[in-house]
């Protein structure tokens, strides 16, 4: 990372994995249909992480919020991520 | 008493069954035990490391998730790649899966409670220095104290896992059998404890340092921290592996 570079902002988006059973969004379904949402299929609960950063190009900066997603902020054992540019 | 070996408890913020595994060790066992403070970059010749159980950093990201980037960790991770014994209790289990020292990894329980219960295991493998005071098949009692035990990994993984023998104890009811009430967080395979490929590194959820003295009502743990404690080092390891 470069830190005299351009200044990103992403949002990087965590979720447990399609094939993973994800209790707490089973726990909120069960709540939302207790309280009359009938229409409710599916509700995944995850977690939302605001990365701003400065780097050389934007190509660095995808480059190394990656590396974090996979390092730290996800775990690819139970969790996909997403990347969204707030700020490119 | 045997020589042993030095043990170090490797302490960090929010760790909190740091002093119950000292208490064993070094008092029940009469083992040479130092803590060793997450910030360290030695390990200070200690040949049995021990990750405690707790809630370090708060939990925060996911349990054990902060612990397993701590300074001390890459000390640890050249330990247990040259063979040398860690054992991860609870949160110490977490970071181990956490830092990739052992496959799997953990969800929230199956029922989003903390479970604090005692619980029984069945000791699959009797041939780590670990379990060399049980044998294959007993059962035993021990506390679980956890929100975030419940193992998972693929289906691939964790046929590999089993095929290779790094199951070391599965949630079982008191019969010793397999049962979905046994395996109150919902782990795969009702799996409860994992060790390394070569059996040096092992984690589990379950405590065993709350249940290592009699008088406390329960001395069924002592044995796993008196095996982890046998004077030996990486040969005699190995040829436990290997038979």
């Amino acid at each position: 990372m470069t830190p005299d570079g351009k200044r990103f902002v992403a949002r990087v988006l965590v979720y447990p994995r399609a094939e993973v059973l994800d209790p707490q969004g089973r726990a909120i379904e069960g709540a939302l249909e207790r309280i009359g949402f009938d229409g409710v299929q599916r509700i995944r609960a995850g977690k939302s992480f605001e990365v701003a950063l400065r780097a050389a190009s934007s190509t660095e900066a995808s480059e190394a919020v990656d590396r974090m997603c996979r390092q730290l902020l996800a775990n690819p054992i139970v969790e996909d991520y997403s990347v969204e540019w707030i700020r490119a | 008493m045997d020589p042993g070996v030095k043990c170090g408890i490797v302490v960090f913020p929010g760790s909190n069954c740091d002093h119950d595994v000292y208490h064993v060790l070094g008092h029940v066992l009469e083992q040479e035990t130092v803590f060793l403070w997450h910030q360290k970059t030695s390990l200070d010749g200690c040949e049995l490391i021990v990750l405690p159980g707790g809630f370090s950093y708060g939990d925060y990201l996911r349990a054990g998730s902060m612990a397993a980037h701590s300074p001390i960790m890459a000390a640890v991770r050249r330990h247990a790649e040259a063979g040398g014994r860690v054992l991860g209790i609870c949160n110490g289990f977490q970071m181990l899966l956490e830092a990739g020292l052992l496959p799997g990894a953990m969800r929230r329980n199956r029922d989003l409670r903390f479970l604090s219960v005692d619980v029984h295991l069945r000791v699959e493998r009797d041939d780590l220095v670990y379990c060399s005071g049980y044998r294959r098949g007993e059962v035993l009692r021990m506390p679980i104290a956890h929100a975030e035990g419940n193992y998972v990994d693929t289906d691939e993984a964790l046929d590999d896992l089993e095929q290779s023998g790094q199951v070391v104890f599965r949630y079982v009811d008191s019969e010793g059998n397999l049962a979905t009430g046994a395996n109150l967080n919902g782990s795969k395979r009702s799996i409860a404890g994992v060790c390394s490929a070569e059996g040096n590194v092992l984690g589990l959820m379950p405590h065993p340092e709350r249940c290592a003295e009699d008088l406390l009502g329960n001395g069924d743990g002592l044995a796993l921290l008196a095996g982890a404690v046998q004077a030996g080092g990486g040969a005699e390891l190995t040829a436990a592996v290997a038979g």
